[in-house]
């Protein structure tokens, strides 16, 4: 195996690991001595004089094929840095060649599935604005050389040197898996299902019917599907820990599935600080974050896309706060006075109104709604895209409107709803102004960066 | 600061439009009412035109509250009767411009420009535009969101 750092610009393309396609069909293939095992057995049994079973036959065909295709598709795939762009080349028939310009690199994940950590591998994932991120796949490279690939491409990105080795981390926080369990359970969506269950149960115990019987199987059925969820959560989050370098937010997590993600600053559209209903017994909080990024086209993104991008999934709210304020620096957490919706607001968003506020300064937007979980948006002014005023018939009775702040991420806006008429209509031009502010202030600065 | 309506052809198309749907109605009410006669059927023709005259009314609204300015750094963008919307797009912001035309808008010489940002909620759209002026917004614009384009 080459030394991993020679990773160069304008240097020689490069293959995946040769391992690679067995990560692919590793399940199949792990499954088939148990068959052929359980299919020998059997045919003593059965006194079949030893023939190959029909299912051993079709699986071993399908792990067959899909290392034949597994290979020629590592084959046929290469990649190389060149000319301040990572270009990867793929496909035997559809021949692809992607360009993705290094400047415009949002994170790079490395990820390691399961079958992947046995054999020694991991994928890096280039996430890229404008792209889906089928396009930035690097799978699989050896384990010891994605991180340093991973590094090398964000030194890159940074305008550095390649062999910038990667800024040491300072861990902000981690989380302890005990009360990640516990905060995972405690979640509405865990709970109500649990309550409905037990309350089917109990009703089919009393009077057994067919009735009864149905409630407990549907019941049964969604409180399934919330301890799958929620194993999977658990999976996703497991030793979850933060740390904050010079090139951004680093994120290891993962119990099956092993990833380090890499959130560069710049490149945060929004945070979101999460208190669900029951979490307020114990003063806790989640903060969860909004990268730019396309709409979600391929399988591949949909899985990436699955896991919400969270910088901390439970702890108390100290610590989230300190979090928050060390991602946005002084930001104001709370709603200060006097910038909750108008007591009219009640009518409109009977469910909602006891969270609804909105505030801003010359850096942050910030809005909290919610109905039983608050959710707080913050969103710094110089990501704003665009701002919108809404107001419906309802509203536009009681004199309400709703001011709604885009940015570039996908998952959720921050929206100061049910405002007073003029006080929205102040806060349009205000934040439209601010954000114009931002943006001067912004490329003023990157001039005098270039200058000297 | 004031706003710039859109073409008042924009209204003629939509009366057009509305023309095409209402008058075939109005003639079938009509003719039931011929045909069957009774209060029954007054009462329908009456409904029919009542919801044509609403209808016109409130399109001549919405119509009315299209509008857009061109500030130093940000369009602006109006809408709505009954939803009330105002869109603020700085111009740095904006990645491309579109300039469409329906059949409708075709036949009336008009276009809608629409601005798109990197959010995909942004909605800046003005529609009945002449298609020279919907052409040189575009310009103008597109010239302006080059000079003052910022990263995301």
């Amino acid at each position: 195996m080459p030394p991993p750092a020679t990773l160069l610009p304008g240097e020689q393309w490069r293959r995946l690991h040769p391992l690679s396609p067995l990560v692919r069909v590793g399940a199949v293939i792990a499954a088939v001595p148990f068959l052929l095992v359980g299919s020998f057995s059997g045919g003593r049994q059965s006194q079949d004089g030893g023939r190959p079973n029909i299912t051993v036959l079709i699986w071993s065909g399908l792990a067959i094929l899909g290392l034949i295709g597994g290979f020629v598709s590592w084959l046929v795939t290469r990649w190389r840095i060149d000319q301040g762009d990572l270009q990867i080349e793929r496909g035997l028939i559809r021949r692809q060649s992607f360009r993705i310009p290094l400047e415009r690199i949002q994170a790079i994940d490395v990820i390691a599935p399961l079958t992947a950590r046995i054999l020694g591998l991991a994928e890096v994932r280039v996430i890229s604005a404008g792209r889906g991120l089928e396009h930035g796949r690097l799978a699989y490279l050896s384990a010891a050389e994605a991180p340093v690939v991973r590094a090398q491409l964000l030194a890159l990105a940074h305008g550095l040197a390649a062999t910038t080795p990667e800024p040491p981390g300072y861990r902000l926080a981690r989380v302890d898996n005990g009360r990640l369990a516990m905060g995972l359970l405690t979640r509405a969506s865990v709970i109500v299902p649990g309550m409905l269950l037990f309350g089917a149960i109990v009703a089919a115990m009393v009077r057994p019917a067919n009735a009864s019987f149905t409630a407990v199987a549907v019941t049964g059925g969604l409180a399934f599907q919330s301890v799958v969820v929620t194993a999977r959560r658990f999976n996703d989050d497991y030793n979850f820990s933060i740390a904050e370098a010079g090139d951004g937010l680093r994120l290891d997590r993962g119990l099956l599935q092993q990833r380090h993600e890499t959130i560069p600053f710049t490149r945060i559209q929004a945070v979101r600080l999460v208190e669900p209903l029951l979490w307020r017994l114990f003063g806790w909080c989640r903060l969860d974050v909004d990268v730019a990024r396309q709409r979600v086209s391929h399988e591949a993104d949909r899985d990436a896309n699955r896991v919400a991008r969270t910088l901390i999934p439970v702890a108390s709210r100290d610590l989230v706060v300190w979090l928050l304020s060390r991602v946005m620096p002084a930001v104001t957490s709370e709603p200060p006075a006097g910038s909750s919706s108008p007591r009219r607001a009640r009518l409109r968003a009977p469910l909602s109104y006891h969270f609804l506020a909105a505030w801003n300064d010359d850096r942050y937007v910030c809005a909290r709604t919610g109905r039983l979980q608050s959710a707080t948006v913050v969103v710094p002014v110089d990501k704003v895209q665009s701002v919108r005023l809404a107001s419906g018939p309802v509203q536009r009775a009681l004199r309400l409107a709703t001011v709604h702040v885009d940015t570039a991420g996908r998952r959720w806006q921050a929206a100061a709803r049910c405002r007073d008429e003029g006080d929205a209509d102040a806060l349009l031009w205000t934040i439209a102004e601010r954000a114009r502010d931002a943006r001067r202030q912004r490329s003023t600065a990157a001039g005098a960066q270039k200058q000297s | 600061m004031t706003f710039r309506p859109v073409s008042p052809r924009f209204w003629l198309a939509r009366q057009a439009v509305l023309a095409a749907a209402g008058v075939p109605l109005v003639a079938v009410a009509a003719l039931a009412e011929a045909v069957v006669g009774g209060p029954g059927g007054l009462a329908i023709l009456a409904g029919v035109v009542v919801l044509l005259a609403w209808t016109w009314i409130v399109e001549r609204g919405r119509y009315r509250a299209w509008g857009y300015a061109e500030r130093d750094e940000d369009l602006i963008v109006r809408r709505g009767l009954l939803f009330r919307r105002v869109s603020v797009v700085p111009y740095g912001r904006m990645q491309f411009i579109d300039v469409s035309a329906g059949p409708v808008d075709r036949v009336f010489g008009l276009a809608t420009v629409q601005l798109h940002t990197a959010a995909a909620a942004t909605d800046a759209r003005i529609p009945g535009l002449l298609r020279a002026d919907a052409e040189q917004l575009r310009d103008r614009l597109a010239a302006v969101g080059e000079a003052r384009a910022t990263g995301l």
